[in-house]
């Protein structure tokens, strides 16, 4: 190769010189998208503001608070039997499972305690709620990553669920049965043969999904590696339920500090992952759906006879003092912090609702992922916009 | 037009045959939406679908057009409007070109262009010019988002959809449609011509690389990156409102009928019957449309089934699908066609 002339030089350090001038030009800009309010993948009106570069996140911020109704403040002007009314809308797919907490901690301060049959009942309608809840995050994570078909066998099948719940409690959505004390009424006649039939339907439904979608090579490329939460990262966002579980930390509330429910007479597992991905999160909780149809078949063979309502005064007040309880709900850790003066009504009551905890470790999930990702680990954190802002 | 017994004028027969095309596209897209959407669907989801309007709820996309026709026609505040407007007409006409060179008999076709195959993929790439323009166009971040993957995408499944089609292209060693269709039907399979010998033997692979890349072409599950209801919430569509939106509708559909139909023709032996069976051509006139549509629904059956069943691909995924699998595979596909062609 001969040596270049001056003038080859010269146009290749022009040449040079220009394409700089050209990539400075073309230096790109990052854009602030607004998901939500409204946004099918947010369930009601959450808002992220993620900065992307390209399609990749820069920078993501949940905003909350657009669903708040105030519970905490409108607890302290309701009698304690009108607040069930109220703290049912928290987590409106799991509705029963809000009441529980509550109530266990009002009883715990007037120390009175439920009757057996009443604390059995009590577990197998909050397994419910959990059925009813989890259900549709099994189906609803199809609709998220673009498959359409789950989410209405969800649908389908939750249904019947909800069916045995209305038996028992009148209402689909918001049963309002618990009581201080025990339980409004007792269960129907032949619901016990309905229930065990409904579980048979919930076990096939996951059978189901796992075929349909778990089983999917496109959902697993979806969800496997994506949003990986290490352990002690999501303890120190105070990650509860199973997400916390799918980071493969052995930790359940209903095994570990159960409080006037019966699941220390039963046998079951809690079932952790080691991955922490969305996809150990969809495994987790559709193994926990099984668990519970086998901790209500258990319940139903087992259920004492009795009565289902202690000896409460008419008129409810609770002796001043505190309480705190909490039970592991459909979503995560639920807990009430009871404070009374010996009113009618609460002094205070700090609702620690799991969704919450849950969203608030966003900021650090979504950074350096792709667009489709945030809505896999939205779904896959899977909360409930009622359970988020109260 | 030979179906008729008398010769026509040419002013005549354009204006019959811009009439077909004109009526085949919204039929083409209402006998899909019903067929598949409406009720494939409904049933693979244990509902049954719109059952009121009409018997058997036929009639419900008749309603629902009407209802678009309704609606208030929306023009974003900051939208180019020009190009707003112009998008879903642009994605439409790719639409009704591609019906002009597919043949439903032996006469029965728009215009039998001696590169009927090459033009049907060359227009049908027009789609992503208008897929682009929405997305721009509408001054909105998720129309432009969907509007940039789509046309990421729709570049990158072009080239295994080219691809898949050049094995069929070897064989018959024609680009005309009917002269696809002919060599197919007066085919023989080693001597033997009892099913002609319809590309789906030998050219399998061609279409299932076909087939998938006519998918993606299609902006369907798993490749619906582009309008993602659950991220983009509908991407570059996201603005449209009323007509313009039906235009989107119909353009999707319609193109599923016509690549489906291109499928059929390359390599289920399109319109025709096999020589061998002795049909006549008169009847052929008569059996052609009604043979091509029973495929045609065939093949939506497969497209939908699997648009109805799966989860989509990230967008990288996509890319990967196609340049690392789908491309390589096609290739090896075209070097066996030519060698066996030249072997045999």
């Amino acid at each position: 190769m001969t040596a270049l002339t001056d003038s080859q030089k010269l146009a290749y350090v022009a040449s040079q010189a220009a394409d700089a001038r050209v990539n400075v030009e073309l230096e790109t800009e990052g854009m602030t998208l607004n998901i939500g309010p409204q946004h099918p993948a947010t369930h009601g009106t959450l808002r992220i503001i993620v900065r992307l570069d390209g399609e990749l996140v820069a920078g993501a911020d949940p905003v909350m608070g657009y669903m708040h109704r105030g519970y905490e403040k409108l607890t302290e002007v309701r009698s304690y039997p009108q607040i069930t009314t109220l703290i049912n809308r928290i987590d409106w797919l799991g509705s029963f499972a809000n009441e529980v907490p509550f109530i266990l901690a009002a009883e715990q301060l007037m120390e009175i305690e439920a009757p057996v049959r009443a604390r059995w009942i009590r577990t197998i309608l909050h397994e419910m709620s959990r059925i009813a809840n989890v259900t549709l995050f099994l189906g609803d994570m199809g609709v998220q990553l673009g498959a359409l078909t789950p989410v209405f066998f969800a649908f389908r099948d939750r249904e019947h669920v909800l069916n045995q719940i209305e038996a028992v409690t009148g209402g689909r959505f918001h049963p309002n049965f618990d009581r201080i004390g025990g339980l409004k009424d007792d269960l129907p006649k032949g619901w016990i043969a309905d229930t065990k039939q409904t579980m048979e339907r919930v076990r096939t439904f996951c059978d189901e999904v796992e075929d349909l979608l778990m089983g999917n090579e496109i959902f697993e490329a979806r969800t496997r590696g994506i949003g990986i939460i290490p352990p002690d990262v999501g303890l120190q966002f105070g990650l509860s339920g199973a997400n916390i579980r799918a980071s493969g930390i052995d930790w359940d509330l209903r095994r570990d500090n159960n409080i006037g429910l019966a699941y220390d007479e039963l046998d079951w597992k809690v079932w952790t992952h080691p991955d922490g991905d969305s996809f150990a999160r969809y495994w987790v909780r559709l193994q926990e759906t099984r668990e519970a149809t086998k901790i209500i078949d258990q319940l139903c063979d087992g259920l004492p006879s009795g009565p289902v309502m202690a000896k409460v005064p008419r008129i409810i007040k609770v002796p001043a003092g505190e309480a705190h309880v909490c039970t592991e709900n459909p979503l995560g850790e639920m807990a009430y912090y009871l404070v009374s003066q010996g009113d009618l009504v609460p002094f205070r009551v700090k609702i620690k609702s799991a969704s919450f905890n849950n969203l608030s470790i966003t900021p650090w999930l979504l950074k350096g992922v792709y667009v489709p990702d945030v809505i896999t680990i939205l779904a896959s954190l899977y909360f409930i916009l009622g359970d988020l802002d109260r | 037009m030979g179906l008729l017994a008398f010769e026509l004028a040419y002013w005549q027969q354009t204006v019959i045959k811009m009439l077909v095309v004109a009526v085949a596209v919204p039929g083409a897209a209402f006998v899909l939406g019903y067929v598949f959407l409406f009720k494939m669907l409904s049933f693979m989801q244990s509902r049954l679908g719109p059952m009121e309007a009409g018997p058997y709820g036929t009639l419900q996309l008749i309603a629902d057009g009407v209802k678009f026709l309704q609606k208030e026609d929306i023009l974003p505040d900051r939208a180019d409007r020009f190009v707003f407007k112009a998008a879903p007409a642009v994605v439409l006409i790719s639409t009704f070109l591609l019906f002009v060179v597919i043949p439903a008999g032996p006469n029965a076709i728009v215009e039998d262009l001696g590169v009927g195959i090459f033009f049907a993929l060359a227009v049908s790439s027009l789609s992503v010019l208008g897929v682009l323009m929405a997305g721009w166009a509408s001054a909105n971040k998720f129309s432009l988002m969907g509007g940039l993957r789509a046309t990421g995408q729709l570049i990158a499944y072009e080239l295994p959809l080219v691809l898949a089609v050049v094995g069929v292209v070897i064989q018959a060693g024609t680009l005309s449609m009917q002269g696809i269709v002919n060599a197919q039907s007066g085919g023989e399979i080693f001597g033997w011509g009892g099913l002609g010998n319809p590309f789906l033997l030998t050219q399998f692979l061609g279409l299932v690389i076909f087939m998938i890349a006519v998918q993606a072409e299609l902006t369907q599950v798993p490749f619906d990156m582009p309008v993602a209801e659950s991220e983009l919430v509908g991407g570059y569509h996201v603005e449209y409102t009323g007509f313009r939106f039906l235009f989107f509708f119909m353009g999707e559909f319609g193109t599923a009928f016509a690549f489906a139909a291109i499928a059929a023709t390359l390599f289920l032996g399109g319109w025709a019957l096999p020589d061998s069976w002795g049909v006549s051509g008169t009847a052929m006139h008569v059996l052609g449309p009604i043979i091509l549509v029973a495929k045609v629904m065939i093949l939506s059956f497969f497209v939908f089934w699997v648009r109805f069943t799966y989860p989509r691909f990230r967008e990288d995924q996509l890319q990967q699908l196609a340049w690392k699998v789908l491309i390589p595979l096609s290739l090896v596909n075209i070097v066996a066609t030519g060698i066996l062609k030249v072997a045999f």
